[in-house]
């Protein structure tokens, strides 16, 4: 077997395996929680007959290492199974919120991802320069206000004063694509403002450590241009850690915006796992933990394999 | 000047202001003939309900876990959603009167025991379905029921029989009650076809918009239901109602005009907003309130001349101001006021008085170690700041006051109604029968000053069957000064209904039964163009 096709397969293995250590163990902290699902629906009307009826409608009363099991065969059948408090299939009722994440996301990576790149590249032709210089001080700025504080300053400023665009970010399916854009061009600007310092860093770091090797004085001695000096033999060299830091923001972007969706009152996943952590909705928190999960992991394995891919010396064995 | 000019746009819209009038007294605020004419324009257009338009409404208090199932809500976004879709048999309106919807009339037997209900004819159901009286007692028995988990069971647990009579409903109660139709205007009691026992969720009801869609903790679409019975009401083409958890966000929704109204403002930015163009801060006196509250039967507060020593010595009208930012009336000691039906008006207000709160407390005795009074700020919001002034009142009175802060987890159970002294909130009741029973009653479980009177209990059982509304007026009255001058609550203030509403809203009245006209706005309101 190729050396390479070898080593993906491990990788993809071993992050499967991070998946499932990974669902047990979130189930595992909700079954430690104090009191249970039952507990949660009946709050303080519990009496002990009620509970137990509950218990056993609800399959609680079954042990721990079943109920995890048969939790895990539903999983991979697609059956994130029942809503305890409006009965409603999980499946279905997180679908529209997952998809409204994972467009705000892919539009803020769309803007942020090449943007903090060519920053970067842009910082390290200029190093040391006004150019360098402002474009890290403008980064590291926004990187180090609270993103909720950006979140009203845009609001007030740009929908309130301004009225350009709309300070919630409500979007629903009867939208056209232009009016969903519109609509979320506000948090898409403050998800770029927060992921963009470190992506740009990180390239500028990563182009300017290869900058110093041999074949890069070779290039210049070669009368090639300083941006096609950086463009041609700096930044594919300097690709994986580049990739791995995107793709961690990128997993950022998925599951870390809570507070964007709160602010800019945004109908995705992070409000609905709040919701249900009110509410004690355990089998809804536990479908979150996974998809959550499962997004962080394959977004790292990609970051992994990139690299992989990247690297001459494993793509090209002796 | 805006509120001056908005109130003569009033007067104009009432019919009570000439064109001429309103002219010259606009001048004489500077304002432009030019600018003066269209606000005239507008103002005369007011007074006929424009039909049309989508009524947008952003509103605290949402979850992704609602539901429409008129049971079990709890919260202001299911509130308003089941106000779209349902009616109830009766409603009380603004001037604490009850107004008939899917009820005709009422009739009481001489004791209050039974109570006839006339069912409405020609009302169809948003399923085409027709009302029956058969559907009303449905709904009734679907909300008795204990698996139904109703936010109105404890309403229904004085009803003891039902039947349906031709288009009339007969319900049987335990005891007479006078004030059954204004118990049977509870929000949770909206009729459903056959009571909702086959699909309680599916926002199915009588009213005036139809389920369009709803996305819990989002947003919910209502249109306009075309076989409407009342054409008084119901004056826009639907209703989108949207959830807006977060107060920064809805204010600035309002501001930039992405909804008309909004719920919840903050007294403390109340004042700000009301400044920005194109919309106005509205309040209305509801019946909620603000409480210090001394358990009777506990040294020190088991003597009433301690008692009244603090009641003397708290500074109202300075409450109302810093607390409340003005929007909230002075309480008087007992938990009600104008917003309930049968108030007296006329029981003198008590005031800040600390030579008075001296003289009782010299009278009372007590050895001049501090009175601990436990707040949080869960208690309601600021309670902490009102315990303070409370200090500083009482302190000129020579009353020394310590004010404990207790943890805001677990102080509904650890501190309410469990230590003698300390911070409190009611959200009030559509009847004064219904507060006292709830916390003044000896047996009640929520007694939380342990005021126990028996002669208080058997006014309250008589005026309870009293169906003669002054004779009952006395009575609470009567009732009102045992509670202010025994009793151990000092109710320094009633919190209003502080709303956002844009100037696109016409229509719009001053309702203390619940936030939002009473949960009606979209019934009533009408956009201008």
């Amino acid at each position: 077997m190729h050396p390479i096709v070898k080593l993906l397969s491990q990788r993809i293995a071993l992050g499967l395996l991070l998946l499932v250590s990974s669902s047990a163990m979130i189930f595992g902290l909700t079954e430690a929680l104090p009191g249970d699902a039952a507990q949660a629906v009946l709050g303080q009307s519990a009496t002990p007959e009620a509970l137990e009826n509950l218990r056993r409608e609800m399959g609680l009363d079954r042990p721990a290492l079943v109920r995890y099991f048969e939790w895990l065969g539903g999983i991979v059948q697609g059956d994130l199974g029942t809503s305890i408090t409006n009965r409603l299939d999980i499946a279905t009722s997180i679908s529209s919120r997952l998809g409204n994440t994972l467009f705000l996301a892919f539009w803020a990576a769309l803007v942020s991802v090449p943007l903090a790149i060519f920053l970067g590249l842009l910082a390290v032709r200029y190093r040391n320069r006004w150019p360098d210089k402002m474009i890290s001080g403008v980064t590291l700025a926004t990187i180090s206000i609270p993103e909720f504080l950006i979140g009203y300053v845009l609001v007030y400023f740009i929908a309130v004063q301004l009225g350009w665009f709309s300070p919630l970010a409500l979007i629903n399916d009867t939208m056209t694509l232009g009016q969903k854009l519109n609509a979320i061009a506000l948090p898409v600007a403050v998800l770029t403002m927060v992921v963009l310092a470190h992506m740009m860093r990180m390239t500028r770091a990563a182009i300017l450590n290869v900058m110093q090797s041999a074949y890069i004085e070779t290039a210049e001695l070669k009368g090639l241009s300083s941006f096609d000096v950086i463009r041609k033999h700096a930044f594919p060299n300097a690709v994986a850690p580049i990739v791995n830091v995107v793709m961690l923001n990128l997993a950022y972007l998925v599951v870390g915006v809570v507070v964007v969706e709160v602010v800019f009152v945004y109908p995705g996943m992070g409000q609905f796992l709040v919701d249900a952590v009110v509410k004690r909705d355990v089998p809804v928190v536990l479908a979150c933990g996974v998809i959550f999960a499962a997004i962080y992991i394959s977004l790292n394995l990609v970051a992994d394999v990139v690299s992989i891919l990247a690297n001459p010396r494993l793509r090209h064995p002796k | 000047m805006k509120d001056q000019l908005n109130y003569y746009a009033a007067r104009v819209t009432a019919g009570k202001m000439s064109r001429r009038e309103f002219m010259g007294r606009a001048a004489a605020l500077g304002v432009s003939a030019a600018v003066a004419g269209s606000i005239f324009t507008q103002a005369v257009q007011a007074s006929e309900p424009r039909k049309g338009g989508i009524l947008k409404m952003g509103l605290v208090g949402g979850e992704s876990t609602n539901s429409l199932d008129p049971a079990v809500a709890a919260s202001q976004v299911p509130y308003h959603n089941l106000n779209q879709f349902g009616e109830t048999i009766v409603n009380v309106n603004e001037f604490g009167e009850i107004d008939y919807r899917l009820a005709e009339s009422a009739e009481a037997s001489a004791d209050a025991k039974t109570w006839s209900f006339k069912i409405r004819k020609g009302v169809q159901f948003h399923n085409g379905k027709e009302l029956t009286a058969q559907d009303v007692m449905r709904t009734l028995e679907r909300h008795s029921n204990e698996d139904a988990k109703s936010g109105a069971l404890g309403i229904m647990r004085g009803i003891t029989g039902m039947k349906v009579e031709g288009d009339m409903v007969v319900l049987s109660l335990e005891t007479g009650n006078a004030d059954l139709p204004f118990l049977l205007a509870d929000y949770h009691l909206m009729i459903q076809p056959d009571g909702g026992f086959d699909a309680p969720a599916a926002g199915i009801g009588t009213g005036p918009y139809m389920l369009e869609s709803d996305e819990p903790g989002v947003r919910t679409l209502w249109k306009k239901n075309p076989n409407y019975w009342d054409s008084s009401r119901g004056h826009v083409d639907g209703v989108e109602i949207l959830t807006i958890n977060d107060s920064t966000a809805r204010m600035a929704a309002l501001q930039s005009g992405q909804v008309h109204l909004v719920n919840r403002v903050d007294p403390k930015i109340a004042e700000l907003l009301n400044r920005a163009p194109g919309l106005s801060v509205k309040n209305a006196s509801g019946p909620g309130h603000y409480v210090f509250i001394m358990h009777c039967d506990t040294a020190p507060f088991d003597n009433n001349d301690l008692r009244l020593a603090l009641k003397y010595a708290i500074n109202r009208e300075e409450m109302v101001e810093k607390i409340l930012r003005g929007y909230g009336t002075v309480g008087n000691d007992f938990p009600i006021n104008a917003a309930y039906p049968l108030f007296d008006d006329t029981i003198e207000q008590r005031a800040y008085d600390p030579e008075k709160a001296a003289e009782h407390y010299k009278k009372s005795g007590h050895d001049g170690s501090p009175i601990i009074l436990r707040v949080s700020d869960v208690a309601f919001p600021g309670a902490v700041d009102a315990a303070a002034l409370f200090q500083q009142s009482a302190q000129a009175a020579g009353i020394p006051l310590e004010i404990k802060r207790e943890p805001g987890d677990g102080y509904w159970s650890e501190v309410w109604n469990v230590q003698p002294f300390c911070a409190s909130y009611w959200g009030g009741r559509p009847v004064q029968d219904q507060m006292y029973s709830t916390a003044y009653l000896s047996t009640a479980d929520w007694n939380d000053t342990r005021f126990k009177d028996p002669e208080f209990d058997a006014l309250l059982l008589q005026a309870r069957a009293e169906l003669d509304a002054d004779k009952r007026k006395a009575l609470y009255s009567q009732m009102a000064m045992m509670v202010r001058d025994e009793g151990g609550l000092i109710c320094p203030m009633f919190n209003d209904y502080v709303e956002g509403v844009s100037d696109q809203v016409q229509g719009w009245v001053s309702d203390p039964t619940g936030e939002l006209m009473g949960g009606i706005a979209s019934h009533r309101v009408w956009l201008a163009s």
